[in-house]
């Protein structure tokens, strides 16, 4: 292969993004989330295409909508979550149709590896009658995003691309191609189209199921799906009478693990072929579906199939991610092999006689050989396991560690929103009470003080900047309203953190790097009509802990803006690094409870790593001794 | 260079008759999997980009699977590295071989070695959070831990190496040098994947940190 300027090594994520370039996109827009952050951060790389970052996931599809409608080929990415969000307008999208070529890219989180949960976003294509394309990987990422383009405009309907974390964040061999220069079509006012009165829905409705029968008709293209057949020499069960359906990544296991079998992959997932399905499962005994999270394909296939015995869920979990492992437990389970069996020559083996602890088993029967296989596996168990766990944690230097530290003290309950701070559940803070989804800890906590006066001043909400302008605006506005008397704080370390840096409408930057008003979530406060609104250095831990004891004592709703840029975009002061003092400190160890993975238990004394701490300085604060000194020169 | 502590191995000659195997395996079709364990922020995305390039440029189908969002803030990270012929899944069942730049990760992670696997080990220790009373200490006796398990182990002070270029951050590179006597890549494929992975003011930077972890053993 060599090295090659056509051939790429992407991750679905890049491999979307050019995809949405060589289509001739104009228009790209979206919210952070994982895992699809890097759709937008790569697509802004393409100097030629507008692209925004969006205060939330419904007005990024908002946007994509009027950029369609004014003729430009338009991409809004989201991660799954994202898209409930923006389903109030995906879901009339698919009546009113395009102008030039809608594409929506749901980056679905089985497993939540970065998510609140792992809903199916597959459901949103059937429910809005979508179009949908899965790839198995980026080549076939960057194939379908040209392909989504061309379906788009061709039966006037968005197009859902469906990816999951696999997909988004595994790198593949690509070959790139050449740009399609579209121009912007012209804008043309058509109202029996775009303006959703119910006589006009009526009609966008009946245009929509004749659409989706043209689709059902169109699905069947060969483009859209690939039939592997098991080589008649390799170790093939085709006889067993078995057929293998599958999507997404999925398929890339199945075709590893269960390459003896005849194999149907899916690229178009909504509406199925169901002609295709029909003939590839003739003179088949049993179809098996292999697919992650809900029975989507497998329920679909039992109606087209009613005569043929098609099996899925019995041997796939409902949630979670498959493997190569669980693979070859199926592939075990299904035809009585162990797949295990007879693998240890085929890889690395080393007959040096310097590794004495693992020789070749050459000369010993299989059955001392499981025997003595076991007994190492119980072996590495007790040696591998109990290990101090790790977890992810606050950065040392976090503004965020300081107002969990404090509210802990305070003892109120935490209504929590999504981002980094979120980690403050975690031990050693433990501070948390909720985390639903963005901005639902100010409802949360409105509706806790309505319900139970007891609670009132014990209650607070948290929400930090990004969140705060992705829905927190609207929850505040109904705190106020409601007359609610209770305490919002809002983290602002100024960017975007968790999804790794992006910028938002309060760091005054867009993503083209143009400037842009910085918007200040404490003068929409003050706008709302909240009274009582302060801002704080979280750094400074004794002003911080007075302004929020009385702020949370006061009978009226307030706000605080605890500002502080994250520590992963600050410079490391010169300042040298704060030392605790052996002959001072007496091991109360409260120090570790502050959380900050700079301070570590070592040969049994408490010290500050030099290498990992920022100086910021906010835990000789925390020491009551006195123990913790800055280093003065 | 540093000397290595398991003086009673020729690792000279493992490392050619590893490589020799890894060429033996890929010949056959068989692909070889590498997973990468550490921190957060120790660069296992760089590093596996470098050695899936240098795949690709010795000519084989490659696959990575990366970690990206909540669990990179410092927590336990892997990622996989996959190529041979024809790769199908991005992420590995059993490793071929794991890269470890840090210990504690490397015992972790040790379960997923494949039965004849061979494991690397950055010897650097970084607390987690949990150790955080007497009841849970950092483990003193990960090194032979690990030699029990298996003697297919080597140690290696990667950022000992990388302090020498004033940048512990390329003990990542040093690893992956030491690692490439493992397989069966020409030189070239590996400077040039390095060139193509990071950016032109720090490509002679990871070159040297490269080459030390190669000739680690020399």
């Amino acid at each position: 292969m060599g090295i090659n300027e056509k051939i790429k090594l992407l991750t679905g994520n890049e491999a979307i993004a050019r995809g949405a370039y060589e289509a001739g996109v104009k228009f790209a827009s979206a919210y952070p989330g994982t895992p699809s952050t890097e759709i937008l951060e790569n697509i802004a790389k393409y100097r030629d295409i507008y692209c925004q970052w969006s205060v939330n996931e419904k007005v990024a599809m908002e946007a994509g909508s009027g950029a369609s409608m004014a003729g430009a080929r338009t991409l809004v990415a989201m991660k799954h979550v994202g898209l409930n969000v923006a389903a109030d307008p995906f879901m009339t999208l698919a009546y009113t149709g395009v102008g030039a070529g809608l594409v929506i890219v749901s980056a679905d989180d089985p497993h939540m590896h970065s998510s609140q949960n792992e809903q199916d976003n597959r459901f949103y294509a059937k429910f809005a009658k979508v179009p949908m394309l899965e790839p198995t990987d980026s080549q076939e990422a960057l194939d379908l995003v040209k392909a989504a383009f061309n379906i788009s405009e061709d039966f006037d309907t968005p197009v859902l691309l469906r990816t999951t974390t696999r997909i988004s964040h595994s790198r593949s061999i690509v070959k790139i191609g050449q740009k399609t220069e579209l121009p912007v079509k012209k804008y043309v006012k058509d109202s029996r189209k775009y303006v959703m009165i119910p006589s006009h829905a009526r009609i966008r409705h009946q245009a929509m199921m004749e659409r989706w029968e043209k689709l059902k008709e169109y699905c069947e293209d060969p483009g859209y799906y690939d039939i592997y057949i098991p080589p008649k020499s390799s170790k093939s069960f085709s006889a067993a009478g078995i057929g293998i359906i599958t999507s997404g990544i999925s398929y890339q296991y199945a075709r590893e693990i269960f390459d003896g079998l005849p194999i149907l992959k899916l690229k178009m997932t909504n509406p199925l072929p169901e002609n295709t399905i029909r003939e590839f499962a003739r003179n088949k005994k049993l179809i098996l579906v292999i697919e992650e999270l809900d029975p989507f394909l497998e329920e679909q296939i039992k109606l087209i199939l009613p005569g043929t015995a098609v099996a899925g869920k019995e041997y796939f979990p409902e949630y979670g991610e498959l493997s190569l492992a669980h693979m070859k437990k199926v592939h075990s389970a299904l035809f009585g092999i162990d797949f295990f069996a007879g693998q240890d020559e085929g890889n690395i083996s080393l007959n040096s006689s310097s590794f004495t602890k693992t020789v070749s088993v050459a000369g010993i029967s299989r059955k001392e050989n499981a025997a003595l296989e076991n007994l190492k596996q119980l072996s590495i168990k007790k040696l591998s396991t109990d290990l101090p766990p790790r977890p992810p944690v606050l950065c040392a230097g976090c503004s965020h560690r300081s107002v969990f530290y404090i509210l802990k003290k305070l003892k109120v309950a935490v209504m929590g929103d999504i981002g980094c701070y979120t980690l403050a559940v975690l031990p050693p803070l433990n501070y948390i009470d909720s985390t639903l989804c963005m901005g639902a800890g100010l409802g949360q906590a409105l509706g806790m003080e309505k319900a139970d006066p007891g609670l009132k001043n014990k209650v607070v909400s948290v929400i930090g900047d990004s969140t705060f302008f992705h829905s927190g605006i609207t929850p505040l506005i109904d705190n106020v309203y409601n007359n609610a008397l209770g305490l919002i704080i809002i983290l602002d370390n100024g960017t975007t953190a968790m999804t790794g840096h992006q910028v938002n409408p309060g760091v005054g930057k867009t993503l083209m790097g143009d400037d842009a008003v910085q918007i200040k979530p404490e003068a929409i406060a003050k706008a709302a009509g909240i009274k009582h609104i302060r801002v704080v250095d979280p750094y400074n831990l004794k002003k911080l802990e007075k302004i929020l004891r009385e702020e949370l004592a006061r009978n009226e709703l307030s706000l605080v803006v605890c500002r502080r840029v994250c520590a992963l975009l600050q410079k490391k002061s010169d300042a040298e690094t704060p030392t605790i003092d052996p002959l001072v400190c007496r091991q109360c160890g409260v120090c570790m409870k502050f959380g900050c993975p700079a301070i570590e238990l070592r040969d049994g004394s408490y010290v500050i790593n030099s290498s990992n701490c920022t100086n910021c300085e906010v835990c000789i604060d925390v020491c009551k001794h006195k123990a913790i000194n800055a280093v003065k020169r | 260079m540093n000397k290595i502590d398991n003086n009673s191995i020729n690792y000279n000659k493992v490392f050619k008759i590893v490589s020799e195997n890894s060429e033996s395996s890929l010949k056959k079709g068989e692909i070889i999997s590498i997973l990468f364990a550490g921190v957060g922020g120790q660069g296992i995305i760089l590093g596996s980009a470098v050695l899936a390039r240098a795949a690709i440029n010795a000519g084989y189908d490659v696959k990575v699977s990366e970690v990206h969002g909540m669990s990179q803030r410092g927590g336990s990270v892997e990622g996989s590295v996959r190529f041979g012929k024809k790769v199908f899944s991005p992420t590995i069942d059993k490793a071929d071989f794991i890269v470890a730049l840090e210990k504690l990760e490397g015992l972790r992670y040790i379960n997923q070695l494949e039965k004849c696997g061979f494991i690397l080990i950055n010897s650097y220790e970084i607390y987690p959070s949990s150790v955080s009373s007497k009841d849970v200490q950092y483990p003193v006796d990960i090194e032979s831990r690990i030699k029990e398990i298996t003697g297919n182990s080597l140690f290696i002070n990667a950022v000992e190496i990388a302090k020498g270029f004033n940048q512990i951050k390329v003990s990542n590179i040093v690893m992956l040098g030491a690692f490439s006597n493992l397989l069966p890549f020409e030189d070239e494929n590996w400077m040039d994947a390095i060139k193509e992975s990071v950016p032109g003011k720090a490509i002679d930077l990871n070159i040297k940190a490269f080459l030390a972890g190669k000739n680690i053993i020399k």
